[in-house]
């Protein structure tokens, strides 16, 4: 999976930033991705472009329950979001509703990945490729169950043993 | 095992379980309102063109409905969402939907423990981050986002990987000017939002056992600013009698084996507790009150499902009694049933003496979707749960994060206040 990367280089982006609580209202997926990432980057939704990624730092996505939030960025065209850690949540609708792939890197890939790098996620092989770096870095493996959901395609495709 | 495995080894049919382990438990409650339920709604139009079956839910009289983020209806998209909220229950056949205008109707959490909807024990799921709250009543209460509750809706299940537990051991009681919310600050404060997450965060010692089941509730709420799974409180006779006068039958306690294990102990002593505030832009960022900055307040807020409890309304009408506010001041009771409360023992006339604007249960301001929000540049004292950028109004406003004492002492003199120093 390649794509290029848009790097907001700090901790704790919460939902309140990713989808504002003014647009809890709304359920087309279409005009929330327009309002995606607003209380932080007003110039996000001009910039983002289809199978980019979000580089980001510890415990993205905390605050609310929202489900507006991954699919806010999914809907902008956001494939991934790499990061130091995720909160709980967000990681969870992430991949329960098969929005994006939330992805643990470690501090060597968040320093290195700059803005507008093209990487290559190689979920096989537990890896990120920097390809405009030519550099390589380890991405933390998917526990087993997150792992199965994200194959099947979401919660409701996974069939349990 | 401690109180949290045991109610989710029973739940998922297992003798025993621990940290780590993978488990679909079954669920005893769910919990959506008019943000959550439209977003399920949708979940199940997209299911329906995948040829999924989604005509019955697994168990209507286990599923009930809040109206309460943006009610009074703030304009009509918000509108609408409340009609499809109404067709949804009704189609389903769901019973338990507090409709605003009808009654009793409030913010959810304050209705899961106000009307007893959840008991001691239970699994309990929401569309809704601080659904948390109610693991005061001894119960596993965990948020999920609109697939996790649709799952739930269909299958009565869920899967949860099992968390760690930390435990926050209180010993001796709370001095008056302190409350519940000043602790759990503190401890968000020493264990950052991040400290919680994925975890379990238990509550327990002398000085819990002394607190009432609503400051219980307050501890509980905000463990999900750092990021916890759920927050819990072993389950004692005060909340056998809370729940029994709710109207409660059949409670039935679970609690934690005496060999129970957890990861981390955390001990505070009561009586070094201080009143605090969390500036902004994150609910770790603590100050002592007597040492916050000087900042000229625009705005004092007492309201949502943390700050606007019955003995929160209270606390805030020992303050202003007699006084008068020298900032904008709302409070806003967190359901009907607390709003009559007040009404019935003299706290609205207190508050409307004191020249605050008495407003009706909504989720509102707290979340920066109506009813109130802040403008650019202005600042706010708030007794709701969360500070980040834009949270409540402009993504230029500023929300500071206190008690109900704080927040309305700080009304008083339009600066951040201990209530001790009030004149």
């Amino acid at each position: 999976m390649k794509g290029n990367v848009i790097k907001y280089a700090r901790d704790n982006i919460d939902t309140d930033v990713i989808i504002p609580g003014q647009y809890l209202k709304v359920h087309d997926y279409a005009e929330l991705a327009t309002h995606a990432m607003e209380g932080l980057d007003p110039d996000f939704h001009s910039k983002v472009k289809e199978g980019d990624f979000i580089l980001s730092g510890r415990n993205f996505g905390c605050g609310s329950s929202r489900e507006h939030a991954p699919i806010a960025l999914s809907h902008s065209g956001i494939k991934a979001v790499l990061a130091l850690s995720f909160a709980r949540i967000f990681y969870r609708n992430a991949v329960d509703g098969a929005f994006l792939l939330p992805i643990e890197i470690d501090q060597d890939a968040y320093s290195d990945i700059s803005e507008g790098d093209q990487i290559d996620i190689d979920i096989k092989a537990n890896q990120i490729n920097n390809l405009t770096k030519n550099k390589t870095y380890k991405m933390k493996p998917f526990s087993e169950i997150i792992g199965k959901i994200i194959e099947a395609g979401g919660l409701f495709k996974y069939k349990p043993d | 095992m401690n109180i949290t495995e045991k109610i989710l080894a029973r739940a998922s049919g297992r003798q025993r379980v621990s940290p780590d382990d993978v488990i679909f438990a079954n669920v005893d409650k769910v919990m959506v309102h008019d943000v959550s339920g439209p977003g399920v709604i949708k979940v199940f139009d997209k299911l329906k063109k995948q040829g999924i079956n989604v005509d019955k839910l697994w168990d209507p009289t286990k599923v009930w409905v809040a109206e309460d983020h943006f009610v009074p209806s703030a304009d009509k998209v918000s509108a609408e969402n409340i009609v499809k909220l109404s067709n949804f229950t009704k189609n389903y056949g769901i019973e338990k939907h507090f409709k605003y205008g009808m009654g009793q109707y409030g913010i959810c959490h304050t209705l899961s423990h106000e009307e007893a909807m959840v008991l001691p024990g239970e699994v309990y799921v929401g569309g809704d981050s601080h659904t948390n709250t109610t693991g005061a009543l001894g119960s596993f209460a965990c948020g999920l986002g609109h697939t996790d509750v649709a799952y739930v809706l269909l299958n009565g299940k869920i899967w949860f990987k099992v968390p760690q537990t930390l435990y926050f051991k209180l010993n001796g009681k709370l001095p008056d000017h302190v409350m519940a919310k000043d602790f759990i600050l503190k401890i968000i404060g020493d264990i950052s939002t991040e400290g919680g997450a994925y975890k379990t965060m238990q509550f327990g010692g002398s000085g819990i056992n002394e607190m009432s089941v609503e400051s219980r509730l307050t501890m509980c709420n905000m463990t999900t600013e750092a990021g916890a799974k759920n927050g819990i409180v072993e389950p004692d006779q005060k909340v056998v009698d809370y729940l029994t006068s709710r109207g409660a039958k059949n409670i039935s306690l679970v609690n934690g084996d005496a060999d129970a294990e957890y990861e981390k102990i955390y001990e505070y002593e009561g009586s070094e507790m201080e009143p605090l505030v969390a500036k902004p832009f994150s609910p770790e960022n603590i100050a002592i009150v007597r040492e916050a900055p000087s900042v000229e307040l625009d705005k004092s807020y007492i309201g949502s499902c943390t700050g606007a409890k019955y003995e929160d309304l209270e606390a805030a009408a020992k303050v202003l009694k007699g006084r008068k506010v020298k900032i904008r001041t709302e409070i806003l009771p967190a359901s009907i049933s607390i709003y009559k409360r007040a009404m019935e023992n003299g706290l609205l006339k207190i508050f409307l003496d004191a020249g605050v604007t008495v407003g009706p249960p909504t989720c509102g301001a707290c979340c920066g979707a109506h009813m109130g929000v802040l403008a650019k540049d202005e600042i706010c004292i708030s007794t709701t749960n969360r500070n980040f950028p834009g949270r409540m109004g402009h993504v230029d406003s500023q929300t500071y994060l206190s008690s109900p004492l704080v927040a309305a002492a700080s009304a008083v003199t339009g600066k951040i206040t201990d209530p001790r120093d009030l004149k």
